[in-house]
């Protein structure tokens, strides 16, 4: 039977509406000594204002370089359950589409090597798998791997890619992220599980600019689906939502960013040539709008957490490019990002950084991209190119 | 340049900067292949063989390192 702790400041994280990861942890604890002195630790930790972790040390299994974050308690004489309590993440698949008998296998295991407690999603996109001890890393390792996953990125190296659910229950998908997800998975094995970057790399691809992943503020590569052509409008749905009761001049007109749209009550009009393709009119009048013509990506670079220098938004590099298989073209284009990284990055720089430190310029002259109007990350902001004396003489 | 004689400049490499710096995989691969005039590529591939052979391991510290197992 597990220690039973007294937890009267944990307790109160029960109250409200909301699901409480402490209810989670109790319920584990109840039969698990692990989750149980997780529980003790984390009461301390609230009651003394102080974490109890360490981490870092132990980083994978054979062979791997990422994949398990070794966290140990700094306290394992008052906590011996949690002296070791690694963190193991799995690769998720594309869109975290899973059948119940993996979950149900994947809880199995986890019950038997671990404390039971997981985490679906991280915020990197892996399962996470919450606790477990250095002698049972290899076993769980065997046991995933026989049933055909694999661990997911940490450290120094690409992380798990991941990406929204895209054209598997998605109409206004413009790429197939699934795919692209995972094509870049099994491309960058090595990138993955054999950390060799200055820090961490994450890409995150979305269908369309709605960027139900928020790729743009949590991946250094954000792929985010676009399209060329102009937006289709269905002039009868159009007075269909206006009948029912949608304010079109507030909600659609007045909302665009680049004011490229005009509703006189009976027609709705769109200067095509303006828009920027951010999808707000789109996810409004589903019915009534649609893009249309040649699909494809926008790239951007850079968004982060705070660290050396606070959040960043990504920003476009490439405003269009086909993704289609083998996408060898985006490939070649970020194996050249990465040569520039590997080439000037300090030790923990994220890509991002790397650039507002180095310069616009010499990152695009690096990976042979031009200068476009579409890299200006916001009207009035400074685009970070600077001309050459070379240039200028042209 | 033999694989097994660029396994041992990389192990004398790390053993070397034990206790003094510690060096990531980028580094091993930027020395190496300066030093033995051979590309990354080779570097990287006899990396490998000493990690899956379990004489470096990697290790994370703000960063990861290839460091020689603790005994």
């Amino acid at each position: 039977m597990p220690k039973k702790y007294e937890t009267p400041l944990l307790d109160e994280l029960e109250k409200g509406p909301f699901p409480s990861f402490v209810t989670e942890i109790k319920k584990a604890a109840a039969r698990s000594d692990m989750a149980a002195d997780e529980l003790g630790q984390l009461e301390k930790s609230y009651r003394d204002k102080r974490g109890y972790w360490k981490h870092g040390g132990i980083v994978g299994v054979r062979g791997y370089g990422s994949g398990v974050i070794g966290r140990y308690s700094s306290l394992p004489d008052e906590f011996p359950n949690v002296a070791n309590f690694h963190t193991v993440r799995i690769n998720s698949i594309s869109g975290f589409f899973y059948t119940s008998k993996f979950l149900n296998e994947m809880c199995d295991i986890w019950d038997k090597y671990g404390s039971g407690l997981t985490n679906l999603h991280g915020s990197t996109g892996d399962l996470v798998l919450l606790g477990t001890n250095t002698e049972n890393l290899e076993p769980i390792f065997a046991e995933f791997s026989s049933r055909g996953w694999d661990l997911g990125g940490s450290g120094s190296a690409l992380r798990t890619p991941s990406c929204c659910v895209g054209p598997a229950r998605c109409e206004w998908a413009n790429i197939d992220t699934l795919d692209i997800t995972y094509s870049i998975t099994q491309e960058w094995q090595d990138e993955m599980h054999r950390p060799a970057f200055p820090y961490k790399f994450k890409f995150k691809t979305a269908g369309c600019a709605v960027d139900c992943i928020a790729s743009i503020a949590r991946a250094d590569c954000s792929i985010i689906g676009t399209w060329k052509g102009n937006i289709a409008v269905d002039q009868a749905e159009v007075a269909n939502y206006a009948k029912k009761g949608m304010n079109i001049q507030e909600e659609i007109v007045n909302m665009c960013p680049s004011k490229c749209m005009s509703y006189d009550g009976k027609e709705l009009k769109i200067n095509d040539a303006d828009c920027i393709r951010c999808m707000h009119c789109i996810a409004k009048m589903t019915k009534a709008l649609k893009p249309t013509g040649e699909k494809g990506a926008t790239i951007l670079i850079g968004s982060k957490a705070p660290f050396v220098i606070g959040a960043t938004l990504s920003w476009v590099i490439v405003p269009f490019i086909k993704m289609e298989p083998p996408y060898d073209e985006f490939k070649d284009l970020i194996r050249k990002m990465w040569e520039f990284w590997d080439e000037y990055g300090k030790n923990r720089e994220r890509i991002g950084e790397l650039i507002i430190r180095k310069g616009m310029r010499e990152f695009l002259e690096f990976i042979g991209v031009e200068p476009q109007p579409q890299q200006i990350k916001e009207p009035r902001r400074d685009p970070f190119f600077f001309w050459t004396e070379a240039d200028l003489q042209k | 340049m033999e694989k097994e004689e660029v396994k041992k400049k990389i192990y004398e490499l790390v053993e070397k900067s034990t206790g003094k710096k510690k060096l990531k995989s980028s580094d091993i691969q930027k020395t190496i292949s300066a030093e033995a005039g051979i590309s990354r590529d080779e570097v990287k591939d006899a990396l490998r063989d000493l990690i899956d052979e379990g004489k470096l391991i990697y290790t994370y510290f703000g960063g990861s390192f290839v460091e020689i197992p603790p005994k």
